[in-house]
């Protein structure tokens, strides 16, 4: 039967945007690298909403994060750009422990959500996803219609009536911009609206659950530009009300949208500090080099 | 561009093109041929006393009826045990087990028991059950056929999973589903065509199966819908017929095979535009 090709190996394997061979830098850049101090930034005067401290990260053998600190501020934008492979992927998959479902990765050092460390053992999986919402690269509407979407995460934390459900469905898709193009098709399947709206689709599904943070893993790439542009001026409005944390490849992007933005090169962090500064005055050359298009 | 290098590129593209053509027609020929020689010798004796009457004495008038419905319970029986024991061993393979030692072995075990002889299968479920019991039974029909669905729909399963994309899993596990609901919400979701996909094949595969009834079910000349009988069914009253000196009998016998060699085509042709309206 034809059905069944070879098709029984495991997938796993690291899942970060960057292939593993550009990595591979070459040997002075990687010295200059190694070279800097890593930076322990503390620029912000904001509150912190999460504080990294020490975080390393392995792919199996692989050393993707090194002693990675960094305060993510409260209800503010933070962006982390850098060339494929960077770690800044990475970094973002450690916030609430997603990773985890590979078990060939592993995080150690600590992540304080509001003073407590989500990498503990002891952490709830669950209630720590329900506080930190992610939105991937790939728009990822689920096999059901465009309510069920944005309900499926409510279930699993509230027992709500029809007209509650209806209610937190509606403003969910009104917070993501996306209520006035769907609400005549509710019960359309999810994945035949087109991807700029999944993708708001999905923003709106993780809002639903009230979430504090929200980590965007290059939300806009997979869009058009108007798409793109929604989804910016979206994040605008959800700052808010929610800490973000963006990953993106497009440094206009991370211009635009952000309030702080995090260098980052080879698994460290080379440079933190807020937006403006980074794109005008940076203090470490590697960020300059980055930012100025000399490489990445 | 070198132009004897486009002849000879031509050339073998050309060549290439005869060679899969003509192996693909040498397989469809034999296809076409045991159609055809099913249809032009046993279409004449399909008639609707085949659906009511059972299978009759040498020299009387008969159909198949009794066969029929055996075989549709013994199927029935078949996947009802195999299908649901297939999908949850699919299903551990795919999200649970995935990359663990344990898995690999099932899997391997599994990928054996696929290609077991049925004969063997039936053999077994014989020193498992009949004899234990003392008589031949549709139950033990039912099981020898359910441990030949069982590979069948754990593989597919396991294949249908995967072809669900991992960032799907990922969606669903960001907003804290547990991995049970991440499994039986989304996933199942997303390849149930898939796996009932498999499950079909598999009655696909065990509707023409004979060596595991021989040892099992047996044969029952009468009209029975009690499991706990011998009972008729398809392919054995084929056998038996098939086999026999009297016209009437092999006449049936006729009528069975295209009734059966149909109604598999017809499952696989459903299945293959069942899967494909899924992509």
């Amino acid at each position: 039967m034809a059905l069944y090709p070879g098709m029984s190996a495991t997938q796993a394997g690291p899942l970060n945007n960057g292939s593993s061979s550009q990595y591979q830098m070459s040997a002075p850049e990687k010295v200059a690298a190694s070279a800097s101090e890593p930076v322990s930034v503390d620029t912000t005067m904001e509150p912190s909403k999460i504080v990294v401290n020490g975080l390393n990260f392995h792919y199996g053998k692989y050393h993707a994060l090194q002693d990675i600190n960094i305060k993510i501020p409260e209800k503010k934008v933070t962006a982390f750009i850098g060339p494929s492979g960077c770690g800044k992927s990475t970094l973002l998959r450690t916030m609430n422990r997603i990773y985890e479902l590979y078990p060939d990765q592993r995080a150690s050092g600590e992540i304080l959500l509001d003073g407590r460390n989500v990498l503990d053992r002891k952490q709830d999986l669950n209630l720590l996803r329900a506080k930190v919402g992610m939105v991937f690269q790939k728009p990822t509407p689920f096999p059901m219609s465009v309510f069920e979407n944005v309900a499926f995460g409510v279930k699993l934390y509230e027992r709500l009536s029809r007209v509650d459900m209806e209610e937190r469905v509606e403003w969910a898709l009104r917070k993501a911009a996306l209520w006035d193009e769907v609400k005549d098709k509710l019960h359309q399947g999810g994945t035949r609206l087109s991807g700029g709206q999944q993708q708001r689709l999905c923003i709106a599904r993780g809002i639903a659950v009230k979430p504090e943070v929200l980590l965007l893993d290059e939300p806009a790439s997979a869009l058009d530009p108007i798409s793109t542009l929604k989804i910016e001026e979206l994040i605008n409005e959800l700052k808010n009300d929610y800490t973000i944390v963006i990953v993106t490849h497009n440094m206009q992007q991370a211009s635009r949208v952000s309030d702080y933005t995090a260098f980052m090169y080879l698994g460290e962090l080379v440079e933190f500090d807020d937006t403006t500064t980074i794109f005008t005055t940076p203090a470490n050359k590697q960020t300059e080099d980055y930012i100025t298009g000399r490489y990445g | 561009m070198n132009a004897s290098l486009y002849l000879r590129r031509r050339l073998t593209n050309y060549f290439n093109l005869t060679v899969s053509v003509l192996t693909t027609l040498f397989g469809l020929f034999w296809l076409g041929w045991l159609l055809w020689t099913l249809f032009s010798n046993g279409l004449q004796w399909i008639s609707l006393d085949l659906f009511t009457q059972s299978t009759p004495p040498p020299g009387e008038a008969g159909g198949l009826a009794n066969a029929i419905v055996g075989s549709v319970l013994l199927t029935v029986v078949g996947v009802l045990i195999g299908a649901p024991a297939g999908v949850l061993a699919g299903t551990y393979l795919c999200e649970f087990g995935r990359g663990s030692r344990f898995a690999s072995v099932v899997r391997f075990v599994n990928d054996i028991l696929l290609s077991a002889p049925s004969i063997i299968i039936g053999v077994f479920v014989y020193g498992l059950i009949v004899i234990n019991v003392g008589h031949f039974s549709g139950w033990a029909g039912g099981v020898a056929l359910a441990l030949i669905v069982l590979p069948v729909v754990v593989r597919t399963t396991e294949d249908m999973l995967q072809l669900v994309p991992d960032h799907m899993r990922e969606a669903a596990a960001a907003l804290g589903a547990p991995q049970w609901k991440v499994v039986s919400a989304i996933v199942y979701r997303a390849a149930a065509r898939g796996i009932a996909t498999g499950i079909l094949l598999g009655i696909a595969r065990i509707s023409g199966e004979t060596a595991p009834l021989l040892f099992t079910a047996l044969n029952n000349q009468f009209w029975t819908t009690d499991m706990s009988q011998p009972m008729s069914n398809l392919p054995v009253v084929i056998f038996q017929f098939a086999m026999s000196p009297y016209d009437d009998w092999q006449h049936l016998a006729w009528a069975g095979s295209l009734l059966i060699t149909v109604t598999i085509l017809l499952l696989n042709i459903i299945a293959r535009i069942w899967l494909r309206e899924s992509k």
